[in-house]
Parts: structure tokens; C-alpha cells; sequence
């Protein structure tokens, strides 16, 4: 289950603040819970979100075990110039998954 | 519902139940296309009429689903309340987001939903009456006490940080007023949650909702 979705504007003016808003599909398992027979549910979290814009880095953000479950992070940037932006998410047990999005910037 | 609450509803493309509608389409696309071709507009409405009794059974949609692939598809059921099951009821709901509950009247089944509605039960010997009823709008622990309409199942509930279906929570409520919750799938579950949506008849369904 590593289903995540990006919303980027498909189209910006140059020099525009656009938002961006990613939502990853994650149990964002804390660690601290335990079963009814008393062990603990090992910790299983998202711990990065990487997002470049043509190949330069413009936002990271570090998870840690409070944030709740599908963990939904926005935040704004400035459009220069037309391309692609990647986004990364990084997590426990190998959890990996990437999505691209295009923007064009007239 | 709070402004952040109805903000994270309204939000088509980021909102927590994308992850499922997302799953719903792929699911569609692989098993039922074959006999349902176009969901915009077969599946348009149908959301809003159930539970539906069809002249032999009452069937809530998650049922109707399973039937469809038991009998026509010749597939093993899905399991109530698994991902599958939740991801398709989502999507075909989704279908009717904003359309009138409709629902037909069958008197005995009708009947049985209101008795149980009615029914006192449980260590603390409470109906659902008697706190939806009687005293909507008021609060429970903090917590708004709401006028039981399923306008919005299967919802993502951000308590359960989770998607669910209404029987998941009127097991809640029911686990609630310390009763023995009904089976998932069973008879009286059916019933009450066809009593609940011929109540809600002709407010808007809001499929999938976001609730705290």
C-alpha cells in the first residue's frame, strides 16, 4: 500500500506562488501501541518527504511518530521556469515511493 | 463538523479518501466495467438508494457488491469492512456525491430498523433514540451529539484514521452504550441502517465524508 498523490497547478505565471499538496497513503505506526496481549506494534512511519524542482531541492520536511496516519503535507513555492517536480517519500522498512509532476510556466 | 474537518471533505484531489477512491477505480476498471461500462453515469444515483429490498432480500451496497461478484462473477466475496470491499463501495458512492437519498419503503423491514432504533439496549439501557433523538446538539464528552444521518458512508473518520463503513460505527455506538454489537453483514445491522437512511430521505449524500 505505498499509494501517494500529488496536486501541483498545471499552469503558473512566472514569478507565482502556487501551493502544493501531497498525500501519502501510510499507517504512520507510532511505535508506542501494543497489542491486546501486550507486545508492542513495531514502529512503521514515513520519516522524509523530499520534493526537487528541475533536479534542486526547494522543500524536505523530517515525519516523526505523532504525525497521524496518511500524513497530508502542503506547502508553497515560487514557479521559475516550466519542468518537472519529483517528490520522494522515505520511511521504515525499505518504504519508499516517488511521483512526478509537470508544470508549465508561462 | 469544524471548518477543518469540512475543508479536508471538500478537498477533491488531497482529500484522505482519494487513497481509496484511487484503489475503487483500479478494482472497477479490472472486474466490472464488462457489464457497467460507463461509472459516471451508470452508477449515477444508485448510491443514494440504498439499502435497497429488491422483493426477496433487503441489501445494504456493500452486500450488492459481493452478490454481484459471487453470483455473476463467480469470485470469492470480499470480507466486510477489508480495503476492497471499502475502496469500491467509496467509488461507486462517490458516483452520487451531492444527489437526494431515495430510498423505497418495505414496511416490515422499515418497521424492524425503527424498533431497534427505539430499543433500549445495552448495560446503560439506552436506545439510539434517546441521545439522537432527544438530545441532538447537545454533547457527549465534548463530542457534538449528531442527528444519526448516514448521509456520507463510507467515511473517513479521522478518530480511526481510517476508512469505515456505517455498520463499523454503529458498532461503535452500540459498544458505546456497553451492548453486544450485531455481526458484521447481519440481518438487524441491515435494518437499522435502512431505517437510518429512509430518515435521511432527501438530504444530500456527501459520499465520501470526513468526520472527527
Amino acid at each position: 500500500m505505498s499509494r501517494v498523490v500529488v496536486n501541483v497547478p498545471a499552469t503558473a505565471r512566472r514569478g507565482e506562488v502556487i501551493e502544493i499538496r501531497t498525500l501519502a497513503g501510510h499507517d504512520m505506526e507510532t511505535g508506542f501501541r501494543r497489542t491486546q496481549l501486550g507486545e508492542l506494534v513495531p514502529r512503521n512511519i514515513i520519516t522524509k518527504l523530499l520534493c526537487t524542482y528541475n533536479g534542486v531541492e526547494i522543500f524536505s520536511a523530517d515525519l516523526h511518530p505523532a504525525v497521524a496516519a496518511n500524513p497530508l503535507i502542503a506547502f508553497t513555492t515560487v514557479a521559475t521556469e516550466s519542468g518537472t517536480l519529483q517528490f520522494r517519500w522515505i520511511g521504515d522498512n525499505g518504504y519508499s515511493a516517488t511521483q512526478t509532476a509537470s508544470i508549465t510556466v508561462v | 463538523m469544524s471548518r477543518e474537518t469540512r475543508a479536508l471533505q471538500d478537498d477533491e484531489a488531497t482529500g484522505p479518501a482519494v487513497l481509496w477512491l484511487l484503489d475503487g477505480e483500479a478494482l472497477w476498471k479490472r472486474n466490472c466495467v464488462g457489464c457497467h461500462g460507463n461509472m459516471k453515469t451508470d452508477m449515477k444515483g444508485v448510491a443514494a438508494r440504498y439499502p435497497k429490498f429488491d422483493g426477496k432480500r433487503l441489501m445494504n451496497l456493500e452486500q450488492q457488491i459481493n452478490l454481484c461478484r459471487v453470483e455473476r462473477q463467480k469470485e470469492p466475496a470480499f470480507a466486510y469492512e477489508s480495503r476492497d470491499l471499502l475502496s469500491l463501495t467509496v467509488f461507486i458512492g462517490r458516483q452520487s456525491r451531492g444527489m437526494p437519498i431515495d430510498i423505497s419503503e418495505s414496511k416490515p423491514h422499515l418497521d424492524a430498523g425503527r424498533a431497534t432504533f427505539f430499543r433500549r439496549q445495552g448495560q446503560l439501557h439506552l436506545s439510539c433514540s434517546q441521545c439522537h433523538d432527544e438530545r441532538s446538539g447537545k454533547s457527549l464528552v465534548g463530542n457534538l451529539i449528531p442527528q444519526a444521518h448516514p448521509t456520507g458512508y463510507p467515511i473517513y473518520r479521522l478518530e480511526w484514521q481510517n476508512l469505515g463503513s456505517l455498520q463499523r460505527r454503529l458498532r461503535n455506538c452500540m459498544i458505546g452504550v456497553r451492548a453486544e454489537p450485531y455481526a458484521y453483514g447481519s440481518q438487524e445491522f441491515v435494518e437499522l441502517e435502512y431505517y437510518l437512511m429512509w430518515r435521511a430521505q432527501g438530504m444530500k449524500l456527501e459520499t465520501p465524508a470526513v468526520r472527527p
